[in-house]
């Protein structure tokens, strides 16, 4: 055994991989509930990719097979019942980690340097899984696949000048249609899992290279031994990994218990319009897109069309997603840990947090009056957290940050 | 010594050529990739005209016909509906249809139509691109006692009267698109081209 390892270390660094990236590569000692998500996101993309591969082996991307081969895989397909139920739910599971997983680095300043690139390549993975969630929803092929499909393509069209000629490029078409669905199924499939996958790679790379924050946010490798290892870092291997496997048990408890007994989540996960097949001339009564996209959705509807155009909304909804991106930039804050922060972060996370969540619940409901007036508050509030950042975090107070972590 | 010594600004001046050269056939190469998203042949021939026959459409009714895809709505307007179209100027966003995008020169008038009693419209909202239904009954209950007859948008609740023209507070930011369309006869129209200038 041993001779085989080092036939293979002499080719290919297989034991300096191990050490680097598990068993010597250390975590600080003090991580908490919030560590579980990265490593969580990473189990839902294997979820993912596993049970798309044996959905393709059955599914028809042709407009005219694709709803019916969808019912097939639930119906006579030996557990294809499941294997789809597990694909679908692993969708909306992959947002409610890579949300939770987003709000750690807000808490405990884990965007800020030295890890800019890590929060940016994560910014990218988001991107993609929105952009991989969108074209994989229009494959069934049903009413809000299509519907929501033609909203989407047609903020496209709301750019000025080129919009037109750019809506008709994406679609294939002049109205969403077979040709559309084909070429969805190419990026849903391979184009941008092949991308995620790479951006998964850099995002874990970059980590490593600067190592992890943790919830002090206080540099680990600042105390180091005489080894050169941080005296509050443990290996990941073994210490981790027995700490995400109980995150991953009581994960999939909860991820079995939806796909078996709620795997549409009434409505929230599958929607059931969705189970009328697509009908172009037809629009259901109220298209609502799934509730990951929902915060975004009421952003671009709480503005109204200015100069005879609804290009202001769509910036403002694509601005919203990409003002992320300066995050690590926008906070002037001495500390990293919300433990150590003043009370003006504190204020503008909760409020933040509130305005995420209310834009995500009227982007679910129909636009009333009233519900407009509330998404244009929270919208203010949405962005003021952003633009307002530099200037609140930088008169605020802090607490010193201890000089290695608390761990009890 | 002079063989051995390395011309720096000649292989920088190299280097950048063939970068550059390297770019261009880059970026060549992805113009069939790029172009091949373009709609095929074969969906520019199902975006051909559509031919109706307007006897057959009783007046105060719509038909619904496709045109590239798209729901394009045929009303044989009645009497009462063409008197109603001018006394609620002041309450539409676009009422003399001035934002030329939206309808052919030839449909430019109060009645957006070549023959005020039949109308020819794209069914598709100028907000995101929902159908709205057609509400022709006047002073519908859930629309308002001065409701004129239209169209109503249930996605995100846009109104527009009986000459597709929206209301001011919709969410839809202009009127719904007429489509080209000709007459070949008195009762035959054909959607989807032109009429010529000279008719």
């Amino acid at each position: 055994m041993q001779k085989l390892l080092s036939w293979i270390d002499a080719r290919f660094p297989l034991s300096e991989t191990w050490r680097a990236h598990l068993s010597e590569y250390y975590a600080p000692k003090n991580f908490n509930f919030w560590y579980y998500f990265g490593s969580l996101a990473l189990l839902v993309l294997v979820i993912q990719i596993v049970t798309g591969i044996f959905l393709t082996m059955h599914y028809k991307p042709d407009a005219s097979q694709a709803f019916a081969s969808v019912e097939y895989i639930m119906r006579d397909v030996p557990y294809g019942w499941l294997i789809r139920y597990a694909h679908s739910t692993g969708a909306s599971a992959f947002f409610i980690v890579v949300y939770l997983h987003m709000f750690r680095a807000l808490l405990y300043g884990s965007h800020r340097k030295p890890r800019e690139l890590i929060w940016i390549f994560g910014m990218l993975i988001y991107l993609v899984l929105m952009a991989e969630a969108f074209f994989g929803y229009l494959l069934p092929w049903g009413q809000m696949s299509y519907w929501g499909a033609q909203v989407i393509v047609n903020l496209f069209a709301a750019i000025p000048i080129i919009g037109e000629d750019l809506s008709i490029w994406i679609r294939g078409d002049y109205v969403v249609s077979d040709a559309t669905l084909n070429r969805f199924f190419a990026f849903h499939v391979i184009a941008l899992p092949l991308v995620l996958l790479g951006l998964v790679v850099a995002h874990i790379v970059a980590l490593h290279e600067v190592g992890s924050n943790n919830p002090d946010g206080v540099e680990i490798k600042n105390k180091k031994d005489a080894q050169g290892r941080p005296l509050d870092g443990i290996p990941f291997h073994p210490y981790y990994t027995v700490k995400d496997i109980l995150g991953v048990v009581v994960f999939l408890i909860v991820f079995s218990a939806i796909v078996f007994f709620a795997p549409e989540m009434n409505g929230y996960f599958l929607e059931a319009n969705n189970f009328i097949p697509a009908d172009p001339l037809k629009t259901p009564e109220h298209i609502a897109p799934v509730w990951y996209f929902t915060p975004y959705y009421a952003i671009l509807r709480a503005i109204p069309p200015m100069f005879g155009s609804q290009f202001p909304g769509v910036l403002a909804m694509g601005i919203a997603v990409l003002i992320f991106f300066f995050l690590p930039w926008l906070d002037r804050s001495p500390v990293k840990s919300i433990r150590y922060r003043g009370p003006k972060y504190k204020i503008a996370l909760a409020l933040f947090a509130i305005a995420f969540i209310g834009l995500g619940i009227l982007g679910i409901l129909p636009a009333t009056e009233l519900y407009t007036w509330i998404a244009r508050v929270l919208t203010v509030v949405y962005f003021a957290f952003f633009l307002l950042m530099p200037w609140y975090t930088k008169h605020d107070t802090y607490k010193q940050e201890p000089e290695r972590v608390t761990a009890k | 010594m002079t063989d051995t010594t390395m011309d720096g600004s000649k292989r920088r001046f190299l280097v950048a050529m063939s970068t550059a050269l390297g770019g261009v056939a880059a970026v060549g190469a992805a113009v069939p990739f790029v172009l091949s998203m373009n709609p095929s042949a074969r969906a520019l021939a199902a975006g051909a005209p559509v031919e109706v026959d307007l006897s057959k459409i009783e007046p105060g009714m719509k038909v619904d016909v496709e045109w590239r895809g798209k729901p394009v709505w045929v009303v044989h307007r009645t009497p009462e509906m063409l008197a109603l179209l001018g006394k609620h100027d002041d309450k539409l966003t676009d009422p003399h249809s001035e934002n030329t995008n939206q309808q052919p020169d030839y449909c430019k008038n109060p009645t957006r139509s070549i023959k005020p009693e039949y109308f020819i419209v794209i069914g598709i909202c100028t907000h995101l691109g929902c159908s709205p239904t057609y509400r022709s009954d006047i002073g519908a209950p859930d629309l308002g006692a001065d409701w004129p007859g239209g169209w109503f948008c249930p996605c995100h609740g846009s109104r527009f009267d009986m000459a597709a023209r929206v209301f001011a507070g919709s969410p839809a930011p202009s009127n719904l698109v007429v489509p080209p369309h000709k007459y070949l006869s008195e009762t035959r129209v054909l959607i989807g081209v032109d009429q010529d200038a000279s008719t």
